[in-house]
């Protein structure tokens, strides 16, 4: 669905993104992840033919965003960073005149302004003046102008960026359902975002793609331990020194205490493998009382810190 | 087309429910009325003295006394008026962001600019239409020439029409309003005034100059005829600027 091959972007001197190529597919949700400054809002003025490339190639559903750039416009639904709407309109004025700008007939305009809408949960706010909506509100009205035509592909930049935890949850959950068979780009500095709704993970710094992949791959291949956490019963200096003492332990680490008898414990394995059934078996055939046994994630935020690093220094 | 409409309606809608357009028109309408009112009064004035003198009198002439430098003093207007009206047809676009939302839309360029456009046009047809009263009191108490007083409205509105051309190429060039209207108000001012140069250069310099000069090409509309070559150069005059324009649009988005 979105083909793009050695993407550069200059200005001036100055580089906006370097060399990057990727594919999306149909129906993929596709998260673009980099710190300010990476690229992410250049190449996507790019993929929706705001800003043409310095050199390189990108076409959406075939189409060249050069050289077929209205086709290209007319199939995707942008929402920019900074979700510039004309203030002045109330929200069904506005989404009608963007469904003209769209090119739909009176008809189908008058289907799908209700549906989106609905969808994105502004109906109640339909006669309302878009300035004075809070940012949560006008984001919604951000993606029922980019959904209005029903997309086959949308790109959203930074959706969840300057909104209140509450709302960032509700978009968020909106996305998820927008998604369905159409391929979403959406760009994002915050890493939790990218594993809750991507399907994969494009990870850009200082213009240049450093890596493409699954979220949970993105963990294994970092994970060169386990970590499982334990809460056992029993004397903290003797579970500590019995865990340390086992061959597939690396280390262990005392994180808190419930009661005098009650002890959570950090163990890392030695090596990359599940250690949780060995484990709770040894804790119980020792005769301590295991309370609880969970695994920990790896954050996206270390992989992140990782890879990014990791770049800097080649 | 349907999307220049679009266009036009939101920026016509913009202007009737913003204050911009009732300020312009008000404006407008209070100069017209002042210069006809003093110009009706002197030429009063003027019929009363020459009253005893017949040959004077033929001389006297609705036209000449009120018509023509009637017109001639809303052309002056118009130049300081029109930068009101476009310096923020583009440039508040990209101020706010709103740009990249509607040129990333499946429109053309073209489609934008001749949107504004008329919609500013529109505007000025409403504002030269409101001065209509003023011919129509002169109707009810004496017989104008009428062919003058359409003419007159016709290269007022053809000028206008080059004046919005120009604010809006100067509205392109910049995100800040009152720039792009300051030099709106000065270009439009140079073309103005360029005629003035004219005794102090070579003949053949002057000759092109006075046809470059927006001014220039009014006088005949005033006295109440047409000439092909003053309709071409405001229709030229227009289509040269919205060309440009258009390069802009085009070229913004290839630099930054
Ligand atoms: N219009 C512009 N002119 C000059 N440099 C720009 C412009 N837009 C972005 N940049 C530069 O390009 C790089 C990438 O920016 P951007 O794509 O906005 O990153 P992100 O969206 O990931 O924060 C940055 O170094 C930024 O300073
Ligand atoms: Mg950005």
């Amino acid at each position: 669905m979105i083909e793009v091959q050695n993407l550069t972007k200059y200005y001036g001197k100055q580089i906006g993104i370097l060399d990057v190529s990727f594919k999306a597919d149909k129906g993929e949700i596709l998260g673009f992840l980099g710190p300010n400054g990476a690229g992410k809002t250049t190449a996507m003025r790019i993929l929706t033919c705001y800003l043409p490339p310095t050199s390189g190639a990108a076409r959406v559903a075939g189409f060249d965003v050069l050289a077929d750039s209205r086709e290209v416009r007319s199939r995707i639904g942008y929402l920019p960073e900074n979700v510039p709407l004309y203030l002045d309109l109330t929200v069904s004025d506005y989404l009608e005149f963007v469904g003209k700008l769209k090119g739909m007939s009176k008809k189908r305009r008058r289907e799908r302004i209700d549906d989106v809408m609905e969808e994105c949960g502004v109906s109640h706010v339909r006669d309302r003046t878009i300035g004075k909506l809070s940012k949560g509100y006008r984001q919604r009205v951000g993606l029922s102008q980019a959904l209005i035509n029903d997309p086959e592909v949308l790109i959203l930049d930074e959706p969840t960026v300057g909104l209140d935890p509450q709302q960032i949850i509700e978009i968020r959950a909106l996305i998820r359902n927008l998604a369905g068979r159409r391929t979403v780009i959406l760009s994002t500095h915050i890493l939790p975002e990218v594993s809750l709704l991507c399907q994969r993970v494009i990870i850009i710094n200082k213009g240049k793609l450093v890596t493409v992949d699954t979220p949970e791959n993105l963990k294994s291949r970092l994970q060169r331990s386990v970590m499982v956490d334990v809460t056992v019963r029993g004397g903290l200096e003797e579970i500590q020194s019995f865990l340390e003492s086992r061959p597939d332990v690396r280390a262990v680490t005392h994180i808190e205490s419930t009661d005098e008898s009650t002890h959570s414990l950090r163990v890392e394995s030695t090596e990359n493998r599940d250690i949780r059934e060995s484990l709770s078996s040894a804790v119980v055939e020792r005769g301590f009382g295991l309370v609880g046994l969970y695994t920990t994630d790896v954050s996206l935020e270390d992989i992140f810190v990782h890879l990014v690093t990791k770049e800097d220094v080649d | 087309m349907s999307r220049m409409i679009a266009i036009y309606r939101r920026e016509l809608a913009f202007f009737y429910n913003s204050i911009i357009a009732y300020i312009v028109m008000m404006m407008f309408s209070l100069l017209a009325g002042y210069f006809f009112y003093n110009l009706l009064a002197f030429f009063n004035l003027a019929s009363v003295r020459v009253m005893q003198n017949p040959i004077a009198s033929q001389q006297l002439s609705l036209t000449e006394g009120v018509l023509q430098p009637l017109f001639g003093n809303l052309s002056i207007v118009l130049l300081l008026i029109m930068p009101m009206l476009t310096m923020r047809l583009l440039s508040e676009e990209r101020k706010t962001g709103t740009a990249e939302l509607l040129f990333t839309y499946p429109i053309s360029d073209w489609d934008a600019i001749l949107g504004k456009y008329f919609a500013a046009v529109t505007v000025l047809l409403t504002m030269l239409g409101l001065t209509l009263v003023f011919p129509a009191l002169l109707g009810n108490h004496a017989d104008p020439e009428w062919g003058a007083v359409v003419t007159g409205y016709l290269g007022l509105l053809l000028l206008g029409m080059a004046f919005i051309a120009m604010g809006l190429f100067f509205s392109s060039l910049t995100e800040n309003q009152i720039v792009a209207g300051i030099l709106a108000f000065g270009f439009s001012l140079f073309f103005l005034i360029i005629g003035w140069i004219g005794p102090f250069v070579s003949s053949g310099t002057a000759k092109v100059i006075v046809q470059i000069s927006i001014l220039e090409h009014f006088h005949s509309f005033s006295r109440g005829m047409i000439n092909t070559n003053d309709v071409v150069y405001y229709v030229s005059f227009s289509v040269f600027f919205l060309f440009l324009c258009s390069r802009v649009l085009e070229s913004n988005r290839w630099r930054s």
